[in-house]
């Protein structure tokens, strides 16, 4: 006797839509509205207060954005998701939702350049800092933990670096510290790993890559795991103690598994308002229609792309946790048994010149501050995407200036090495590309 | 709030609003394994409309201290003392599924001090399907799994829940799995099991009654809510289309307005 619940392919396709609610539309409609009517007043009233569920205005809710957000909820095991306009977005509000200025996270040090901005720079004008910790290093997450850390925060591969961090090692630090874990899971996907079957608390995406991965929209998302229990420290008076902005709500008290989403919903949509448009869901719904089936084949592609590079002779050295000699081999073995993701860091011999020659050459592979994408991408991260991190942040993140990032794509893997090989060509001879 | 029923802490959701024992009171009972959370689309707002409610968490459930009791005829017993505790003469009740079987045994056994029934969910009797039964008791997550399947309709299934962004399946299963699924789902489906006194309590109730039935619901079909509400003297039926086990959550808004019209009539706030 099995459950006869829905499986992940099947929710890709169909979680959180019923054709029979929506006029029998087999595709999800796009409710392009500002606002929603209310019954009488008496209802638009429960629905202020939280009595009822509904939809009062799209900057808190939409119906087609609730589509995605309870398919990702569904994929990802998640008790309740709400989308946001970016994965920046997501992070954001997930990091104010939890914490007070005086407030304390401990991060990861391998994240995109921008959530490292965000830590470094931005969060501390709302008095909440960071400690950076190296993804490697658990037992320094464990130290960075003050009286006043209120999340652990990583990306499991970390970006772009590819080090992964020991999330269930880091998991029972967190547990044993009370406090939860928030991971960016933008590059696995849940077909790859699911965080909250590991112990984590929150999940984030940025739905714009590999989610949706056609690369025409911006989206993220948060995802609860609804086990953390709130009430059970006093860490979080803002989850616990009566709001003032809902009559004296508790959220913990009323919602519990869903608590921190109703908050991070009810008082960060409402307050702050970084709101997904139902053009974008809809735009991200289409692509994680397929997302099995374009995952299957960014890791095949990916694995035969690390082969090919790991043999080349204008490489100095590749970084992919399915490398026998990758300090994450077994790590990632256990964590990632489906794939280790498509996400490649490699050197290139002769430096930054030789890869802004490389990336210059390079025709099929576009060039562009983007992952995740059906296309194959390459960035070099130290003149781009992390150019706003100082030396000292660059050295605790294990960024070298030879470092290029490849994204790999779908497409036929003879046309990206053929591709790579007029890039590596071109980069033996750095000056003379240049000149000409 | 938390309180103390028989020198045991109690926890109930009172709504967001503090409790008044001036006020009419509703007492709301979840369903085996589940917690006050279940009720959140019904408390608040009665809570904001003249009514003290008490989404109770049952000993063992939740917040409430443990052990759970192990049978439906003192769960019953022990809401008539949570009425007591809170310094209540009178109280309607609510209840989903294997709470249905708590305000029936309490209704029969405490007349005096129960205003009028809602039961959501119900039968007159809950007999378990043995395998899911052995699981539970084993504290086997599947348990859940398999009780998450069965207790949700098509929407629970596909999705569209009330609230948006939340998802019916993993949000019932999680606030089973945070309990304890060998001390509170397989004593509650034991005392399901075991509990043969329904059509007996049901026909010494005397206050008014409604039976709330989902038409796709597998684990207290609609025959035997029907079934049940023929040995109520005067129970009213609705049935929603559609919908499985979990009314309360599935179809909040309609479930709602058959309490709020029930017990507008039945138990007044002035």
């Amino acid at each position: 006797m099995d459950p006869k619940t829905y499986k992940f392919d099947t929710i890709s396709l169909h979680g959180g839509y019923m054709p029979s609610k929506n006029a029998g539309s087999r595709q999800v409609p796009i409710y392009q509205t500002t606002s929603y009517l209310f019954d009488d007043v008496d209802h638009a009233a429960a629905l202020f207060n939280l009595e009822q569920g509904g939809h009062i205005y799209s900057r808190i809710s939409n119906p087609t954005v609730q589509v995605l957000e309870e398919r990702v909820a569904a994929l990802e095991g998640g008790t309740a998701a709400l989308a946001t306009a970016s994965g920046m977005s997501a992070i954001f509000l997930a990091i104010m939702t939890l914490c007070n200025t005086g407030d304390h996270v401990v991060v990861s040090s391998q994240l995109y350049g921008g959530t490292v901005n965000l830590f470094r720079l931005t969060l501390p004008k709302f008095g909440i800092k960071a400690t950076f910790v190296k993804p490697r290093d658990t037992e320094g997450f464990k130290k960075a933990i003050q009286e006043n850390t209120k999340c652990i925060f990583g990306e499991l591969v970390g970006n772009p670096g590819n080090e992964l961090m020991n999330m269930p090692e880091i998991v029972k630090i967190a547990n044993e510290a009370g406090i939860p874990v928030i991971i960016d899971s933008t590059y696995q996907t849940p077909y790859l790993f699911k965080p909250l079957e590991h112990g984590a608390d929150i999940v984030v995406h940025s739905l714009t890559k590999w989610m949706a991965g056609h690369g025409s929209s911006m989206a993220g998302i948060l995802v609860e795991g609804g086990k953390f229990d709130w009430l059970k420290t006093d860490k979080f008076p803002t989850m616990t103690e009566p709001y003032e902005g809902y009559h004296g709500l508790s959220f913990a008290e009323e919602f519990g598994p869903v608590a921190f989403t109703m908050k991070a919903r009810a008082e960060g949509m409402r307050d702050m308002g970084p709101c997904l448009s139902p053009q974008n869901a809809w735009n991200v719904l289409q692509g994680i229609e397929t997302l099995s089936v374009r995952m299957e084949k960014h890791c095949s592609n990916a694995l035969k792309m690390v082969e090919y590079l790991s043999n080349h002779e204008s490489v100095a050295w590749v970084s992919h946790a399915s490398l026998k000699d990758n300090p994450d081999y077994e790590l990632a073995k256990t964590l990632l048994p489906k794939g280790t993701g498509s996400m490649i860091a490699f050197g290139i011999k002769g430096g930054k010149e030789a890869g802004a020659a490389f990336i210059d050459n390079v025709k099929l592979a576009s060039h562009l501050a983007n992952v995740g994408d059906t296309r194959t991408l390459v960035i070099h991260p130290a003149s781009a995407t992390h150019s706003q991190m100082d030396e000292a942040t660059l050295k605790l993140a294990n960024m070298s200036h030879d470092m290029i990032r490849l994204s790999v794509g779908i497409e036929d893997i003879d046309d990206i090495i053929n591709d790579f090989e007029d890039g590596f060509r071109a980069a033996k001879k750095p000056r003379l590309v240049a000149n000409k | 709030m938390k309180f103390s029923v028989n020198k045991k802490e109690v926890f109930a959701s009172t709504g967001g609003r503090p409790f008044d024992k001036q006020k009419p009171l509703i007492i709301f009972i979840h369903g085996s394994g589940l917690s006050h959370i279940t009720w959140v689309l019904q408390t608040r707002y009665f809570a904001f409309h003249g009514y003290s409610v008490l989404a109770i968490d049952l000993p063992g459930h939740g917040y409430s201290e443990g052990p759970a009791l192990e049978s439906i005829e003192e769960q019953g017993k022990w809401i008539s003392d949570v009425i007591d505790s809170v310094g209540v003469k009178e109280a309607s009740l609510v209840g989903h599924s294997q709470g249905c079987l708590v305000v029936m045994e309490c209704a029969s056994q405490f007349p005096d001090k129960i205003k009028s029934i809602g039961l959501m969910g119900g039968a007159g009797a809950i007999p378990m399907n043995p395998e899911l039964l052995e699981l539970a008791e084993k504290g086997d997550p599947k348990a859940v799994d398999l009780m998450m399947d069965w207790a949700h309709g098509p929407a629970g299934h596909f999705g569209g829940h009330p609230v948006p962004g939340l998802h019916h399946i993993n949000l019932g299963g999680s606030i089973v799995i945070n309990g304890s699924v060998k001390n509170a789902l397989g004593v509650d489906f034991r005392a399901c099991d075991n509990y043969k006194n329904g059509f007996e309590a049901a026909k010494k109730i005397k206050c008014p009654a409604i039976n709330i039935l989902g038409d796709r619901d597998r684990m207290c079909p609609v025959k035997e809510g029907k079934k049940l509400a023929d040995n109520i003297t005067g129970s009213e039926v609705e049935i929603i289309e559609n919908c499985g086990h979990m009314i309360l959550l599935e179809e909040a808004d309609k479930s709602l307005a058959i309490l709020k019209k029930f017990i507008r009539k039945n138990h007044p706030a002035e």
